[in-house]
């Protein structure tokens, strides 16, 4: 499975949720918001959605700025 | 006392909103937020980095229990890049106070109006609260307010210049126009001219660059927290007339 995260593409052997991916990532879930396919994948649902071959997903946190 | 800012029914004590944009590290920014008296800091949303997990994150410096986090738009040239983004910002920390910025273009950041009048009604259909960034042109500030925003906040001058209020006038008039709090948000570049903005009448400032690329920026943020105050106390307190000629403030009568 191949899918577009943060326009990096990544590869991975099985599908798997959001959740995987994070943890995967090492990113914490409460701290990122995610958008699949210019959806917003909202935090309760981020273990039941499980990523497909092609998806563009975008993870973002707060950064500083003015 | 009881002079308090509300935006959109919070209430805050201090009028000052803070950047978090350009500062040499969080933890000085940390320092000047609180040198400020901030209450409300404004935040990007950006990609997280894959592959460096080492950086610092913001909300383990600024915390967002102590501090209302306000999501950008900046660097959005278009109505839904700036609506996509306010969406990932909502559901990142749950909140519905936004301020929306729509640029037109790199070298000015002047903000493009129509769209930004556009993406304010969409948003405000959506449910989020606008503070909106936006020109000093009055008649574009109450189109905002009509549309709902809950804070306009004209420009002073161009983002990150420290050019100061280049037309005091024009923010007088949304000053007496509007029902909801105008805050000026860009241009400040010292303490001055944060009292002025206070004493036309503005209800708060909002800066980044004039603190983050001071020499000493946690004595600048301490600065602008007292400019605030003197602007707003000058302001409730009513100045004298200007004259055009002296007035002695001793007595004539009783001369030797």
């Amino acid at each position: 499975m191949q899918v577009l995260i943060n326009g990096e593409t990544r590869r991975f052997d099985a599908p798997m949720s959001v959740s995987a991916l994070l943890a995967a990532l090492e990113l914490p879930a409460t701290k990122v918001a995610v958008e699949r396919n210019l959806e917003i994948v909202p935090r309760s649902a981020f273990a039941e959605t499980t990523l497909a071959d092609g998806d563009r997903i975008e993870i973002v946190h707060f950064v500083g700025g003015g | 006392m009881t002079d308090r800012l509300v935006i959109a029914g919070r209430e805050f004590s201090s009028r000052l909103i803070i950047g978090t944009g350009k500062y040499e590290s969080y933890a000085l920014n940390a320092e000047a937020a609180e040198a400020a008296g901030a209450e409300m800091v404004t935040v990007a949303v950006r990609r997280v980095n894959l592959t460096d997990r080492s950086k610092p994150l913001l909300v383990d410096y600024l915390d967002p229990k102590k501090y209302t986090y306000l999501p950008n738009t900046a660097g959005c040239f278009t109505a839904e890049e700036a609506i996509r983004t306010l969406r990932l910002a909502r559901e990142a920390g749950g909140w519905r106070l936004v301020k929306l910025e729509v640029l037109a273009d790199q070298k000015t950041l002047y903000p493009d109006m129509e769209e930004t009048l556009r993406a304010a009604k969409l948003l405000i259909k959506e449910g989020f609260e606008v503070m909106v960034y936006c020109s000093d042109d009055p008649v574009y500030a109450r189109k905002l307010e009509d549309v709902g925003c809950c804070a306009i906040m004209p420009l002073g001058s161009l983002i990150g210049s420290g050019l100061g209020i280049l037309n005091p006038v024009n923010i007088r008039l949304i000053v007496e126009q509007s029902k909801v709090p105008v805050i000026v948000d860009a241009g400040v570049g010292t303490a001055s001219d944060a009292a002025i903005a206070m004493e036309l009448g503005c209800d708060g400032v909002l800066m980044n660059t004039a603190i983050a690329e001071a020499k000493d920026p946690v004595r600048m943020a301490r600065a602008m927290k007292h400019a605030v105050i003197a602007g707003r106390e000058a302001y409730l307190a009513g100045r004298m007339a200007k004259k055009r000629y002296a007035d002695p403030s001793s007595p004539l009568a009783g001369l030797i």
